[in-house]
């Protein structure tokens, strides 16, 4: 990359930057060659990078005041609400934040699966984000029971035995994972432990994501390889950086009317009741975020089977590179994908909506219907869609069709116009 | 270099890589081992009920470890339906004689045996628990009829002390 170059305009500058070369990353940040036809929806990286901060800084904060005890937990928490100084504000933002790091997050994946972001060369973006994906529900998992409600005790006790499904070693893995023989004491220190350290583990594979994004550069709505520098981008700064910056202002207004006018709308009241072992709510409800993983679960009426198969819902995705035969990245050059990618999205709100109802009747018939689908999607259309479909004829730069003279100019700005 | 050298190199290595192996597993292991149930936990192994107050088609609930247990001092109807089920109906066949040795008196787990919850007294398609997470129900022994849970509510070892008193653990 032409970075390399770069040399810092004052002495100081030489001087720091010939021991530790931090202003050459800086510089390679500034300049890193964007395409010019990114859309809104790209701007979710940066608004899931405002996530992770607000979820530390507020998580730190909170650390502060909240006593990981089975006896103290329940209290500290009520405690925060009401007598620490702004500490509902925190507390707050840090529950509705875990919320909005979810909904940021889906878009950016179906912002993936809809323009083929996942494809060579990018498959290691892809499966890092993936691990990410996975991290980000281990730690809003265990940050829901630290609050040792009604809610936090049950889903704490239903999501561990999950783990019981394992033949053999299934109980003694769910017993070591409780450190007794129900969730107790040790089972929130621990998971107050594992709480703390996971969204550092995450902000270090955003490193690497973004390193790793930073080689192949960012793929972009049209979905074709682009020479870098060139009339196809713009530098980062400034043209990316007030893009994500406009519509980061747009998220956080959505996020401060969840925080200021229905903070609790996402929660379940059940949770303000501290824990009891001996009652089980009547009803029990992940948050929104997975429930289309619950569906999945519910719907297969064999304990192993059910688990596996939820299971394999999130790791599927770490495979997709590999199921999608297409060579063609953005949807937008592919008629029937783009209809059965709408046709995923209707299938994964139809599981979060049933995950949410009881498992029985109509309800538990369409859950498996859209299970069946949901896996149909993954291990059989994208494969087969690969060599059956008839693709639209692609640019060969972004900003030939604009200019003129490419021979799939129609083609490509009908396509184009549709998106924005 | 001769073979014979590069031969007490790949020796030398290979013993490195092993007995390095084996420290790092010895290290590994206490950490690992120190989230299993630790010995203030295992020390409330047994718990004493006094079930003198139970009339015959009421439950006790008490906590053993952490867990809810069920003492159901049953009805002889309910002896009656518990006994008469065939084992081939049964998703995991157990006969209530052996679940309830004292047919009066049914000591369990109340723990759906799917993912943990709590089953309802009295409720379900076969008179006996129904589990509001997924759908279980259970039969007046505490056996799975339907329902995703894969075993019986599982009995847990006690005795009785006295005639009004179990000894659970």
């Amino acid at each position: 990359m032409s970075d390399h170059d770069y040399r810092p305009k004052s002495k100081v500058g030489q001087w720091f930057n010939d021991r530790l070369p931090l202003l050459t990353l800086a510089n390679h940040l500034t300049d890193y060659p964007t395409p010019k036809n990114l859309n809104y929806w790209w701007t979710f990286g940066g608004i899931l990078t405002f996530c992770l901060i607000t979820q530390i800084v507020t998580g730190l904060t909170l650390a502060m005041h909240y006593i990981a005890h089975a006896d103290m937990a329940f209290e500290s928490v009520e405690h925060i609400m009401r007598d620490v100084n702004y500490g509902w504000l925190i507390r707050y933002i840090h529950a509705n934040g875990a919320s909005m790091f979810f909904l940021a997050v889906y878009i950016h994946i179906f912002r993936s699966l809809f323009y083929g972001s996942y494809k060579a060369p990018r498959e290691i973006i892809w499966i890092i984000g993936i691990i990410i994906y996975l991290l980000m529900m281990a730690a809003a998992f265990m940050g829901y029971v630290l609050p040792w409600g009604q809610m936090s005790f049950w889903g704490a006790t239903v999501i561990t035995n999950l783990f019981s499904a394992i033949p053999l070693v299934g109980e003694g893995i769910v017993t070591w994972l409780w450190g007794g023989y129900s969730v107790d004491n040790p089972t929130l220190t621990r998971f107050f432990t594992l709480h703390y350290l996971i969204p550092f583990l995450i902000l270090g594979l955003v490193v690497l994501h973004i390193w790793a994004l930073h080689v192949p550069g960012n793929n972009n709505p049209v979905g074709i390889d682009i020479k870098k520098p060139s009339k196809d981008t713009v530098p980062f700064h400034p043209y990316i950086v007030i893009k994500d910056g406009f519509a980061l202002l747009m998220f956080m207004i959505v996020f401060a009317f969840f925080v200021f006018y229905a903070p609790n709308i996402l929660g379940h009241a059940d949770n303000y009741i501290e824990a009891n072992p001996m009652v089980t709510p009547a009803h029990i409800v992940p948050e929104w975020y997975l429930l289309p993983f619950y569906a999945i679960l519910r719907s297969v009426p064999d304990k192993l089977l059910g688990v596996v198969a939820m299971l394999s819902a999130i790791l599927i995705l770490a495979v997709l590179p590999w199921l999608d035969t297409s060579k063609i990245r953005s949807a937008v050059f592919r008629p029937l994908y783009k209809q059965f990618y709408w046709i995923l999205v209707a299938d994964v709100l139809i599981l979060g909506y049933v995950g949410a109802m009881p498992a029985e009747g109509l309800y538990l018939l369409i859950a498996r219907v859209a299970t069946a689908y949901y896996f149909l999607h993954f291990l059989v259309i994208l494969p087969v869609l690969g060599f059956k479909e008839k693709t639209l004829p692609v640019p060969l730069s972004i900003t030939e069709p604009v200019l003129g003279g490419s021979p799939n100019l129609a083609a490509a700005r009908n396509k184009e116009s549709k998106i924005e | 270099m001769s073979e014979k050298k590069t031969k007490r190199r790949d020796f030398l290595f290979t013993a490195t890589t092993a007995v390095g192996a084996v420290g790092a597993a010895a290290v590994v292991w206490p950490m690992i081992d120190q989230m299993n149930p630790d010995a203030s936990v295992k020390a409330l192994a047994s718990t004493e009920v006094d079930v003198s107050s139970l009339t015959p088609g009421n439950t006790l609930t008490v906590l053993w470890r952490g867990k809810p247990v069920f003492i159901r001092r049953r009805t002889q109807e309910e002896i009656d339906e518990a006994r008469k089920v065939k084992m081939e109906d049964l998703i995991h066949p157990e006969k209530d004689e052996d679940r309830a040795k004292n047919p009066e008196w049914l000591v369990m787990l109340g723990v759906c045996t799917h993912l943990g919850c709590v089953p309802l007294n009295d409720k379900g398609d076969y008179n006996g628990w129904f589990c509001p997470c997924h759908g279980s129900h259970y039969d007046t022994s505490g056996r799975i009829r339907k329902g995703p849970a894969p075993w019986n509510m599982e009995v847990p070892k006690y005795e009785f002390v006295d005639a009004k008193t179990i000894k659970i653990g």
